[in-house]
């Protein structure tokens, strides 16, 4: 009774209460359900900046993009060769991370301009393409001169490192020891609450309004004056940087990269998190992405206990039934709300008067 | 139909199996956990199932045999983790693994995901074996607790190589692999070998591992009138190949690594196979002592032919119990010295590592495809 | 002398082409039909293909004692995937598509998606792991002609996607059925109000597409003799590409579209080395293909036969 009241009042202490948690669940759940999940939440978070980039393509300009991991793969393999030994170079992060958000951008626009007049699924195949072909190039620059040592990957990649703070290894603050893990965590979550914030603001900006016009309708947004070809190309250059962040926090988790980590399975199911959270609503991609990146395992530790209790014992390998679980529960939520978990509340009505001039 | 009846089965034999453990329970064993990782869904799920089914069959009569280490009756058991042969949820099963504190590692199958996840079980101190990764760079990267019980593909391509240029004769040799890190990988040694062995290389095609159709690159071989073509790849691409290489009048001998000496490599090419070369590391199975009773208790435990890495993957989990033993103590810390040194006769080999983890020796054998079979040539190297 | 040992190869490839061509337009005449109607891509047609393959395998294997005559055999089993496939196609429509008419574009992209890994993985359980050896279906034997060869099995494949071409195109313009289905491509409101039973056209149309995809599967399978739970992936994209090649929504676009990538494919794996001096091979051989996809899609947004399709944005 009293909490709802105080948080009325006050509303940062409703913010507060959420830094506490945010800050405190890394320890939570490797206490609970052990340090595997705190490497989910790490990924977890990669994906929702991923998602949050497309979310920028798909769902505010509404530009169906089936080659984002593409992006993803450029800030990847940018940190990959300028900080390991495969150069013997080693730059900062905050050289790294700039770079791969400009480098990334750049393909964007590569992307975007041959593709201004195509729409809808035409435009999703020439992405689709494109994805392609960055991960053939990377998976083919072994020879005849080595760039990316091809199908072998690019391992020994540094960790993120302040200063002399590598988050590659166990680092000690104030008696409490932050493993790997958890200081990637924090790391990654700055840079995730950073994303969000910028998506919110550009959403409702003048550039945001912009690509929800040609979203709606491209041939009026132009009538009304608004530069479609740079809002455009904006709109995939901005989503194509996000993705390059994200590839190189990637790489420098993982500490290697090779061209499979960036198949056109990852791309779509990058879209998949869009659009089953709630294509153009921040709050909604960002559970999409976290429910995604954390469905599939959660079913590795579902499939088998589930099936011994309804059947008294393991009839299928669960290994097998857990993608099928996937699969099925895409189906399902997509039936029982198409228009994605969590809407965008602003769009439904625009959505009910497009039926109605479609019924007209 | 035939297919939920064996499920049912194995439910039964799981259900059984259960009951009598609990029976034993009253005899205060102490639970020690073993992991194995290798891709069960995706394109190569089968050699997946077939790793899992040999570290499975080492582990089982190694607590049939029953175990005693430090003084106490010790159960293992086994976790078994899919990592869809994707490096991200490899390192993401080899974190789970950690958790659940295994005290060792049989995987992963491939070298994408045998290389990331090396650093997590080096961080956590628990030995790794790979049966089946042969990428050079797995076992280079300056970790103590990366082993394998597998050749390289330095290893295996020098011997091919030289195979190609001086045994078969090739003068015109044809080089095609998947572009994978194991095929392409295969495929660079094999032809610094072969050229240092005199051959000259033609062509260099690709292929993919999800590809059928190879019509277009061997037309192309055809017309430069290779005498040998080499694959770098898996027998899924190699079996189909094999038949187009006949179907298009291609006059050239075939051969290729130890990924296409399999039954699967000779049903898949039917007439097509015959002749064919292919190598596979270590001795053949049926050569070593308890070879073909290995062979027998799987086919009789499993219900199936074995698929490719299994004996490996039986070698990798026996080297880690015979470790133990050894030390008397499933402790990682105590046991990694004595696997380091340890010198265990397994059905693929003397299984012994040098001092980064690859395995010592790295015997090759090569076969030839004769009547729809596999039939052994010779074994070159130690 | 030369000259002509270059020309034999160059045959080849173009047969090869042809062969692969086929197959892909066979697929993609699924999609496009599809995407005539609704508007919609039907990502799970792949695995409907794959499975179309494997039931037509199941049903040789159990035949295989029967005593019928190997010909009989064939026909039969071909029929039972045909129909398995025609009935898995309307229970996809049915479940995953038809609730979804009115929702946003992109929702019944992801139920497709989510059927596709589904049915992947169905078919991994059913089926199993490991690759199974396929049947010839046919006598085998290879024809020589100019120095380059053909099997009987690659033979029949561009027979059979060539009749089964010009059946649909007949179908689909001559028949009540046919106008019924061009109809509701053009406007489903106004063919609704004209008497046509949109839900029935809509279903037959999956049922059409689906069955075609069943022989599609099977020829495939017969000619690489392999079929494999994973092998609808790789086909449905290279089909969907070349469907949109053609210009989705466009019969004959889809076997045009087909037949091109198949050339487009065998013509630069096979002289792509030779043209850049080894410095591009056949490693680039898919990048070759988006290359020309992207330039067509650049100069004819529509696809190469693609200018009827009205805009769907």
């Amino acid at each position: 009774m009293s909490l709802p009241e105080a948080l009325r009042r006050r509303p940062w202490v409703g913010w507060v209460l959420c830094a506490v948690a945010l800050a405190l669940l890394p320890f939570l759940v490797e206490a609970g359900l052990g340090r595997t999940w705190v490497r989910i939440l790490d990924f977890a978070l990669l994906y929702l900046m991923l998602a949050l980039g497309l979310n920028i393509v798909v769902g505010f300009a509404g530009l169906l993009d089936l080659g984002y991991i593409a992006f993803y793969a450029v800030g990847a393999y940018l940190w990959a060769l300028l900080a390991s030994p495969q150069f013997d170079l080693h730059l900062p992060f905050w050289l790294l991370l700039p770079l791969g958000a400009l480098v990334a951008g750049v393909f964007g626009l590569l992307l975007g301009a041959p593709t201004l007049r195509l729409r809808g699924d035409y435009l999703a195949i020439v992405t689709l393409g494109f994805g392609e072909i960055i991960r053939i190039f990377l998976n083919n620059l072994g020879a005849p001169i080595n760039i990316t040592n091809g199908p072998q990957g690019i391992a020994g990649i540094d960790p993120l490192r302040l200063g002399d703070w590598s988050f590659g290894r166990t680092q000690h603050l104030l008696g409490v020891a932050l493993p790997a893990t958890h200081l990637h965590y924090y790391g990654f979550l700055v840079l995730a609450l950073g994303t969000m914030f910028v998506c919110i603001r550009l959403q409702d900006s003048r550039i945001g309004r912009a690509w929800a016009a040609i979203r709606e309708d491209e041939v009026a947004a132009q009538a009304s004056g608004i530069n479609t070809r740079n809002v455009k190309l904006l709109a995939f250059s901005l989503g194509a940087s996000f993705g390059g962040v994200a590839g190189g926090l990637f790489a420098s988790l993982q500490g290697f990269v090779s061209p499979e980590s960036f198949s056109l399975l990852e791309s779509v199911s990058v879209l998949c998190m869009v659009v089953l959270g709630g294509m153009g609503h921040v709050a909604g991609v960002v559970l999409g992405a976290l429910m995604l990146s954390i469905l599939p395992e959660a079913l590795r530790h579902v499939a088998g206990p589930l099936q011994q209790k309804l059947f008294g014992q393991v009839l299928v390998d669960p290994e097998s039934l857990r993608l099928l679980l996937f699969g099925l529960s895409l189906v399902l939520v997509m039936l029982v709300r198409p228009e994605g978990l969590w809407p965008s509340p602003l769009r439904r009505p625009e959505k009910q008067s497009d039926e109605a001039t479609a019924a007209d | 139909m035939k297919i939920s009846r064996s499920a049912w089965k194995f439910g039964m034999a799981v259900g059984l199996m259960a009951v009598a453990l609990t029976g034993y329970g009253k005899d205060e064993l102490t639970v020690v956990r073993v992991g194995q990782v290798s891709p069960l869904t995706g394109n190569i799920a089968h050699l997946g199932k077939d790793n899992e089914n040999g570290a499975r069959l080492a582990l089982e009569e190694a607590n049939a045999s029953g175990l005693t280490l430090g003084g106490k009756r010790v159960k293992l058991e086994l976790l078994s983790e899919d990592d869809q042969a994707d490096p991200r949820t490899g390192t993401i099963v080899a974190q789970k693994l950690v958790d659940a504190k295994v005290v060792g590692v049989v995987g992963h199958l491939n070298s994408g995901t045998s290389i990331p996840a090396a650093r997590i079980y080096s961080e956590a101190g628990i030995p790794q074996i790979s049966p089946s990764a042969t990428a050079v760079k797995y076992t280079h990267q300056g970790l103590k607790t990366s082993f394998r019980v597998m050749a390289n593909d330095a290893q295996q391509g020098k011997v091919l190589g030289e195979y190609a240029a001086k045994k078969l004769g090739a003068k015109r040799v044809a080089v095609i692999d998947d572009q994978t890190a194991y095929g392409q990988g295969l495929a660079d040694e094999f032809t610094t070998a072969a050229k240092a062995a005199g051959a000259t290389i033609v062509t260099r095609e690709h292929t993919t591992n999800n590809s059928q159709d190879f019509n277009a690159i061997l037309t192309s071989i055809k017309g430069k009138k290779a005498e040998l073509v080499f694959y770098g790849g898996m027998d899924a691409q190699s079996g189909p190949m094999m038949k187009q290489v006949k179907s298009l009048d291609l006059q050239a001998k075939f051969l290729t690594g130890d990924g296409g000496q399999t039954p699967e490599f000779v049903t898949l090419a039917g007439d097509a196979a015959e002749g064919a070369f292919a190598s596979s590391a270590g001795v053949p199975l049926l050569k070593m002592p308890g070879g073909k009773a290995f062979s027998d208790r799987y086919k009789a435990r499993f219900k199936q032919e074995i698929q490719l890495y299994a004996p490996y993957a039986f070698d990798a989990m026996n080297a880690l119990v015979a470790a133990m033993k050894q030390a008397d103590s499933s402790d990682p810390a105590k046991y990694m010295p004595v696997l380091a040194k340890l010198n265990y006769s397994g059905v693929t080999g003397k299984i012994a590592f040098d001092e980064l983890g690859d395995i010592k020796g790295g015997a090759i054998s090569l076969y030839q495809a004769r009547g729809g079979k596999w039939e052994y040539l010779e074994t070159v190297g130690k | 002398m030369l000259v002509r040992a270059h020309l034999s190869i160059f045959l080849q490839q173009v047969l090869n082409g042809l062969v692969l061509g086929s197959v892909y337009g066979l697929v993609a005449l699924g999609y496009t039909m599809v995407y005539g109607i609704l508007g919609l891509i039907n990502f799970a047609h792949g695995e409907v293909v794959m499975v179309g393959a494997l039931c037509a395998l199941s049903a040789m294997t159990a035949l295989q004692g029967s005593g019928l005559p190997g010909f009989a055999v064939v026909l039969l089993a071909l029929l039972l995937a045909v129909l398995a496939c025609m009935a898995l196609g309307l229970a996809i429509e049915r479940i995953a598509y038809r609730p979804l008419r009115r929702a946003p574009r992109l929702a019944p992209l992801i139920t497709a998606i989510g059927i596709s890994i589904l049915l992947q993985n169905l078919a991994m359980i059913l089926w199993g792991r490991q690759y199974h050896s396929f049947p010839p279906l046919l006598p085998v034997h290879t024809l020589h002609f100019g120095g380059a060869s053909i099997s009987t099995v690659q033979l029949a494949i561009i027979l059979v996607s060539g009749a089964l071409m010009a059946g649909l195109l007949l179908l689909v313009h001559l028949s009540s059925l046919g106008r019924a289905m061009r109809a509701t491509a053009e406007n489903p409101q106004v063919a609704g109000l004209m008497g046509v039973n949109v839900d029935r056209i809509i279903a037959v149309t999956f049922a059409i597409g689906s069955g075609l995809a069943a022989v599609a599967g099977v020829l495939v399978s017969a000619n690489y003799s392999v079929a494999h739970y994973y092998m609808g992936f790789l086909l449905g994209l290279k089909a969907f590409t070349a469907a949109v090649l053609g210009g989705i929504g466009n019969l004959a676009g889809a076997m045009v579209g087909g037949v091109l990538l198949g050339l487009i494919e065998s013509i630069g794996a096979g002289y792509l080395g030779d043209l850049t001096d080894g410095f591009l091979g056949s490693n680039y051989q898919d990048v070759f293909a988006f290359l020309v996809l992207i330039i067509v899609l650049v100069l004819r947004p529509r696809g190469l036969l693609g200018e009827r399709v009205a805009e769907r944005a």
